[in-house]
């Protein structure tokens, strides 16, 4: 292996945002002529390296040199004079300007962009046309065109093949190998591991904010990978949950409490099918954008699906909104708790919410049995305060009890918890998760996404690893370690010698 | 042949572009069959009684179209207003002409300082330009109490008078040159494609290297150039100062800018659609009159009026959408 120069060298690299720490310490050295993947899991620090070395934030500590200069960006020009060159995950393109508005808006040579366009095979389209009215896809072609038009000394790709069908992602390939042959560097950031082994010559790993290792990308290596991405310790915090019961959840006989069949629904679900029965608590694993989002929303009535059915019961659902969905017993606890709480009003009046209803359709409210469903349900939780007081002083553990305390008091037949536990302490976790185990040996049904994989074997009986849209494996919890949902959240085909 | 097909695709295009002045030529049209006896001087009057509201509506349209809103610009003509009555009073044509330039110059200030309080405080801009209207309207009235002043006749004529025909109204003229003056320059610039970008898709702009702060920023300061000439427009048509003359000109202002197709979440439109929304919104109340409509009623048409446009409009943009 020949040593090239280096034409990016950041290390010990780190940020934090207030008390929160987004990068530790990450180094990584990108050499000309090469295709640089940069791996890691949600929340591992990625999408703020980018963001320092795009000019977005400036870095807190450690030191970035770029041929050979040290260099601190504080704009995102600088860093493009500098050329440094991103492809963001959204299209940074403006709606209701022409093709050729947008380019003249960066300063960007039209006709460059257009020998690039004609690179990636969308060569006929009109500089005239507005953006708004193109295809999502061809909108990232434009964007790498407009970034290569710049010629980039490092070009950052920041999963542009989210959205891509299969041949457009080979036209951006054969592309990137083309730029990688006249001596630049690039950076790919994809979750596609099949992609990293195609396409890139090394990889740097971050984990937890830090930079755990390197690795050429040779066939084979995808193992090594996944280790660096889960770390030594493979055991997560000791977060013990009561144990499960040993037989299988629910008959057969019964009817499943959720059923998707063929569900469709934006860009990023394409196919999704699954039964949900009650007395079960089924895992969704996956990295962030696979469709876990859209399928939580269609399911709970917020967003209208673009194919498939959803099922409760036997009765086919038309779910035209939330309140739908409530009243069939499918009820969200979202990842953010601003999406589901009334941040000024009262915990009495944030758990009452859906009750409103039941309580009296026309005229006053029952008082007394409002703060008797609310007492009963804040009582099962633990709920740490008194019912009375405004709703944004409680933690944010305590506030997703809120939720949760709402969906008790108002009947549910399944549970959609969303993240439900992202950015809680750990000890809050574990009442939730206990919970969970509860509602499902009394007979209610979860369906539980997290990213936080080892959470999936400790609270579920069954999982699911969506990737790309579509459930690429499914696994009972015994089986779902973080090693196995890691590898097929990458898209990666399990081994054959996982038992 | 080619022309014509180019014609039609950029009528196809531009809709609002063409929309507009059908609009208009069917007002003038019921105008005429109401009233027969139109003459030039009745084209006069309709001329001269639109153009503060047509300048109003030029600052507001380009305010809007970066995303943002101004409440303060009818505060800002008065200013104007007043300040031109006042200096100009005992003044001849040549030294009107220069206080008139100095006081446009204090309208691009002033838009300059309502621009930077709303990027820098970071307060909404409704918020924002809604205490600085009270604060100009205040300066309005230290300035003059009561309505008063004067300015020489040559100066009043250049809104008044006529060119070449009766039929040419020189405030038609000192409209158009003043648009064009201002406005060509800046939507044919980078300037202006970053106004359009900031207002259309902020982080997109951001991403492609526009400086947000400072295109807001211009947007207010060219409103401000509007709106000064505004009130130099009401000094020339009314012949006095008037501390409160500019009250009705910012909500009509608005009225005229979603009438004439710009879209109040920025990105789209122009500034010639409002312009000559502002005549439409001239000459229907004009109109009503003619008719013997009792005036109170004919508020009530002209509201409903604005509804129907509007509607027609978003009617227009769902149906779109849904393709």
């Amino acid at each position: 292996m020949d040593q090239s120069a280096a034409l990016l060298d950041v290390r010990g690299v780190g940020k934090r945002f207030g008390s929160v720490v987004a990068l530790r310490s990450a180094s990584m050295t990108v050499r000309a002529g090469e295709v640089h993947a940069l791996m890691g899991a949600n929340g591992a620090g990625k999408s703020t390296l980018v963001k320092i070395l795009t000019g977005v934030h400036p870095a807190d500590g450690g030191s970035i040199v770029v041929r050979g200069e040290t260099r601190a960006f504080r704009s995102p020009a600088e860093a493009r004079r500098a050329g440094i060159v991103s492809v963001y995950q959204d299209p940074a393109l403006v709606p209701d300007l022409t093709i050729a508005d947008n380019m003249r808006l960066a300063d960007v040579a039209l006709p460059a962009v257009q020998h690039w366009l004609l690179e990636l095979g969308v060569g006929n389209l009109p500089p005239g046309g507005f953006v708004r009215d193109l295809p999502y896809p061809t909108l990232r072609l434009i964007d790498l065109a407009r970034a290569l038009a710049s010629e980039p000394t490092i070009l950052l790709l920041d999963e542009i093949t989210a959205a891509l069908p299969a041949d457009l992602s080979e036209r951006v390939f054969r592309v990137v190998r083309l730029w990688r042959e006249r001596g630049h560097a690039v950076i790919f950031i994809s979750h596609r591991m099949a992609e990293v082994a195609v396409l890139c010559d090394r990889a740097t790993v971050l984990r937890d904010g830090v930079a755990v290792g390197v690795t050429d990308t040779t066939r084979g290596s995808e193992d090594r990978i996944v280790s660096l991405m889960l770390g030594k310790e493979i055991v997560k915090s000791a977060a013990t949950v009561a144990p499960r019961p040993a037989a299988a959840a629910g008959t057969t006989a019964e009817p499943p409490v959720l059923e998707v069949r063929n569900l469709r629904c934006g860009l990023k679900l394409h196919d999704v099918s699954f039964s949900l029965r009650p007395g079960e608590v089924l895992g969704v694993a996956a990295l962030e954008g696979q469709g876990q989002q859209e399928l939580f929303e269609c399911i709970a009535g917020v967003r209208r699906t673009d194919g498939g059915e959803i099922f409760a019961g036997d009765r086919r659902l038309r779910l035209r909104h939330p309140a739908d969905a409530i009243a069939a017993g499918l009820v969200l606890v979202p990842a953010s708790r601003l999406q589901a709480l009334l941040q000024q009003r009262p915990i009495r009046e944030n758990i009452a919410l859906p009750l409103f209803g039941r309580l009296r359709r026309w005229g006053p409210i029952r008082m007394q049995r409002e703060r008797q469903l609310v007492a009963d349900a804040v009582a099962r939780l633990q709920i740490d305060t008194r019912a009375e007081s405004e709703l944004r002083r409680l933690s944010g553990g305590n506030q997703q009890k809120v939720v949760i305390a709402r969906w008790l008091a108002n009947g549910f037949r399944a549970l959609l918890c969303f993240d439900a536990t992202r950015g809680i302490d750990i000890g809050t976790k574990q009442q939730i998760y206990t919970l969970v185990r509860e509602l499902a040996a009394a007979g209610s049904a979860v369906l539980l996404f997290t990213s936080e994989l080892p959470e999936i074997a400790l609270a579920c009986d069954r999982a699911v690893v969506l990737f790309g849209g579509r459930i690429v494996h499914e696994l009972p919890a015994s089986a779902a370690d973080e090693e196995t949902l890691l590898r097929a959240a990458h898209g990666l085909v399990p081994h054959a010698a996982e038992a | 042949m080619r022309l014509a097909v180019r014609l039609w695709e950029t009528v196809l295009r531009y809709p609002v572009l063409f929309a507009m002045p059908a609009l208009l030529l069917a007002a003038l049209a019921a105008t005429v069959a109401i009233h027969p006896r139109f003459n030039s001087f009745d084209a006069q009057s309709l001329a001269m009684a639109a153009l503060p509201l047509a300048f109003a509506a030029a600052a507001q349209a380009t305010v809007v179209i970066s995303g943002g809103i101004d409440l303060s610009i009818g505060s800002v003509m008065a200013v104007a207003n007043v300040l031109a009555a006042s200096t100009m009073e005992n003044a001849g044509f040549g030294r009107s002409l220069l206080l008139a330039a100095g006081i446009i110059a204090i309208g691009a200030v002033v838009g300059a300082v309502n621009g930077l309080l709303v990027v820098a405080s970071r307060v909404p801009d409704v918020i924002v330009t809604l205490t600085t209207g009270f604060i100009w309207g205040g300066g309005a009235l230290l300035i003059m109490e009561r309505p008063g002043g004067g300015a020489p006749e040559q100066f009043l004529a250049l809104g008044t008078g006529t060119v070449l025909t009766p039929w040419l109204s020189s405030s038609l003229l000192l409209l158009t040159a003043s648009v064009a003056i201002i406005w060509i320059p800046v939507r044919c610039s980078k300037v202006g494609l970053c106004l359009y970008a900031v207002g259309s898709d902020r982080i997109a702009a951001f991403r492609s290297g526009v400086d947000i702060g400072r295109s807001r920023v211009m947007a207010y300061v060219i409103g401000g150039l509007f709106s000064a000439i505004g009130g130099l427009g009401l000094t020339m048509t009314t012949g006095i100062g008037s501390p409160r003359a500019g009250v009705l000109y910012t909500m009509s202002g608005l009225a005229a800018v979603v009438i004439g197709g710009v879209s109040l979440v920025g990105g789209r439109g122009g500034v010639v659609g409002p312009v000559i929304a502002a005549f439409v919104l001239t000459v229907v109340p004009a109109d009503l009159i003619f008719l013997n409509i009792d005036p109170n009623f004919g508020q009530v048409i002209q509201g409903t009026l604005i509804v129907l446009v509007v509607m027609a409009g978003g009617l227009v943009t769902l149906l779109r959408s849904r393709k």
